[in-house]
């Protein structure tokens, strides 16, 4: 009771901030999401198992869900590497450089998945190389990826490059001077140091793809089985005034992803446990 | 391990942090090097261990050019200022891992790192907070940590970064006397950097006085503080009282007074002339000395502090004497004396403006 009366004394408003936050909290998330469980509810049990289970829905789950694991996992490896370069060393350029990471969070998602069709389509810049080795980008599930990584590298290197500018070089001196290699020292003191922001990242990044619908219908060619997104589905159906069947998809999206997050914070408190705590 | 460093230059773009400096640190001393901020002895040090490159110069262990050997390869434990001690793992994660790191032929088994580790704690009376993360610790166990992670790949130097910096007065103490107490038994050649006389005076064999990228002079405490080699180590070392002026038969003309030279030692004209406040005498009536006001009159236990402003330019003269001679004087605030050196240290005074 000590610790409840010492918030009352030092920190007030906690009736107040707590009040306002579940408000807010509802009305902006949790109303319309329980709407969309409210929504499939007109289904019966069965209708809502096939809904959710038809092949065409079961190959875009694959896929956004795929994809966007993949695209984050990428992003984690080379937005790490971003992040470095732009903390450890400075070359000209290097603010352009910084400036330009967070593009791909203000750009139109349409503009860029049309740039990134343009590019990658059989008679594109890149493409027309691509092509005759017998690569295909465009109108793929490769190229779906290609879109994910694109919107998700910003959110890796904005939550790397805070932690990394605080990582002291003392320490990986202190490693070098302990007869630590360079790898040695990457894999036992800079990487453990930044696991947790790594993973936020990580997660960010996962969670901004599987949302994602503009960039990726422009490059993916929505065939269904093949290089249908889960949103796609969602928005087909509503198209067809099938709310009941959108909202059953929307359901299934919303207990994956939760579920997937909630397994990373699990993961990323145990990281911060077994790591240092603050005493 | 023998150091020596030959000829060592450094810049920092335009800024000289090291000039043509050449030294030797004998085997198993304990020596500190010792200035004011910006001197360049924390880039020496982090040359000597290789964390830093020198523009000219060589480095030398046992006379065998160290210079371009890689941090990794040159055997020194490195103590840092803030210890860079490994957050993420537990005190002995950290301790264990110079030896972890090791190549595999060399790497120990994991019980030899047990019983190393545990040793190493039990020398810095450290064992009970092996399982703890170093962030739980208190400045002074961190410290003590950070030492014993350095101790644990047995290096041939110790190399310590202003090892008290960031502590508190009282820790700062005990620590300093603990760390000569380790030395004594490990006999390993250790170098600390410090920008604290008392410190450097208490702890080290012998002391490398630092200014300005160059050494001002090099020996035991009590040379450095009795025999001051330059005007910089004299004002550096223990609090002083300049006079500056004319050097004429046996006097020194300052401050519109004269001032009888106590040693007959040969001078230069214009000297400065050094006195440590419990060399200057204050006396009153007619004679030679400088004029002066008394300002205050602090007493710190057995001995008093007289602040003094001279007449003519008020420039302030510091006097220190036992308490009772004090009382015997009887002095009152703002009441003016005369002070007379009865020892003195002469410098030619180009030298001695320059710092």
């Amino acid at each position: 009771m000590a610790g409840a009366y010492a918030n009352r004394k030092v920190l007030p408003g906690f009736k107040l901030t707590l009040g306002f936050t579940v408000a807010y909290l509802s009305l902006i998330v949790l109303v319309p999401l329980t709407a969309v469980f409210l929504k499939t509810s007109v289904l019966t049990a069965d209708q809502f198992w096939a809904q959710i289970t038809a092949p065409r829905a079961m190959a875009s789950y694959r896929l956004t869900f795929g994809a966007s694991l993949l695209a984050a996992a990428i992003n984690a490896v080379f937005g790490l590497m971003l992040a470095w370069a732009l903390v450890r060393y400075s070359f000209p350029g290097r603010k352009i450089v910084d400036a330009l990471i967070d593009l791909p969070f203000a750009l139109p998602t349409a503009v860029a998945g049309i740039s990134l069709t343009a590019i990658y389509a059989k008679n594109g810049w890149l493409g027309q190389f691509l092509e005759p080795l017998g690569i295909k980008i465009a109108f793929t599930p490769v190229g779906v990826l290609v879109a994910l990584i694109f919107i998700g590298l910003p959110f890796v290197v904005r939550t790397v490059q805070p932690i990394l500018e605080d990582l002291d070089t003392e320490y990986e001196e202190a490693a070098a001077s302990l007869g630590a290699s360079r790898w040695e020292t990457l894999r036992r003191v800079v990487i453990p140091a930044l696991f947790p922001a790594l993973l936020t990242g990580f997660a960010l990044a996962f969670a901004r793809a599987v949302g994602e619908y503009g960039s990726v219908i422009f490059i993916a060619g929505n065939m269904p089985l093949i290089s249908e997104i889960t949103p796609l589905i969602i928005i087909t159906k509503l198209e067809q005034y099938d709310y009941a069947g959108a909202t059953a998809i929307a359901s299934v999206m919303l207990v994956v992803s939760f579920v997937l997050l909630l397994v990373i914070n699990l993961l990323q408190a145990w990281v911060a446990r077994s790591g240092g705590k603050e005493s | 391990m023998s150091i020596r460093v030959e000829g060592i230059t450094k810049h920092f773009g335009q800024f000289a942090a090291l000039s043509d400096v050449t030294l030797d640190f004998d085997k198993g001393k304990l020596v500190a090097l010792l200035g004011p901020s910006g001197c360049g002895k924390t880039t020496l040090l982090r040359i000597i261990a290789g964390l830093e490159t020198a523009d000219h110069g060589r480095v030398l262990f046992d006379e065998e050019d160290a210079t371009e050997r890689h941090v990794r390869e040159r055997q020194v434990g490195f103590v840092f200022q803030h210890y860079a001690l490994f957050r993420h793992m537990s005190v002995f994660e950290n301790v264990a891992f110079g030896l972890r790191v090791k190549p595999r032929k060399e790497r120990p088994g994991e019980a030899e790192i047990r019983r190393r580790v545990m040793k190493l704690l039990d020398l810095v009376q450290l064992a009970w907070v092996a399982d703890r993360s170093p962030l739980q610790l208190s400045g002074g166990q961190r410290q003590r940590i950070a030492l014993a992670r350095a101790l644990a790949v047995e290096p041939q130097v110790l190399l310590l970064d202003e090892p008290f910096g960031a502590l508190d007065a009282k820790v700062r103490k005990e620590l300093r006397s603990w760390l000569r107490q380790l030395h004594d038994e490990l006999h390993v050649t250790s170098i600390f950097v410090t920008h604290d006389q008392e410190e450097a005076l208490e702890l080290a064999d012998e002391v490398v006085l630092m200014n300005r990228g160059r050494i001002e002079q090099i020996g035991s405490p009590t040379e450095v503080y009795t025999a001051p080699a330059s005007a910089f180590v004299y004002g550096f070392l223990g609090s002083s009282n300049q006079l500056f002026g004319e050097v004429k038969d046996g006097y020194l003309d300052t401050l519109g007074a004269r001032v009888a030279l106590p040693t007959r030692e040969t001078v230069p004209q214009r000297a400065a002339a050094f006195v440590r406040p419990h060399d200057l005498h204050i006396e009153r009536g007619e004679g030679h000395g400088v004029p002066a006001t008394v300002r205050r009159i602090l007493t710190l236990g057995a001995l008093a502090r007289i602040e003094l402003s001279a007449v003519q330019d008020s420039r302030a003269f510091e006097v220190e004497l036992p308490l009772r001679d004090l009382s015997a004087l009887a002095l009152t605030q703002g009441e003016t004396v005369r002070l007379v050196p009865t020892a003195m240290r002469l410098f030619p005074i180009e030298e001695a403006a320059s710092p």
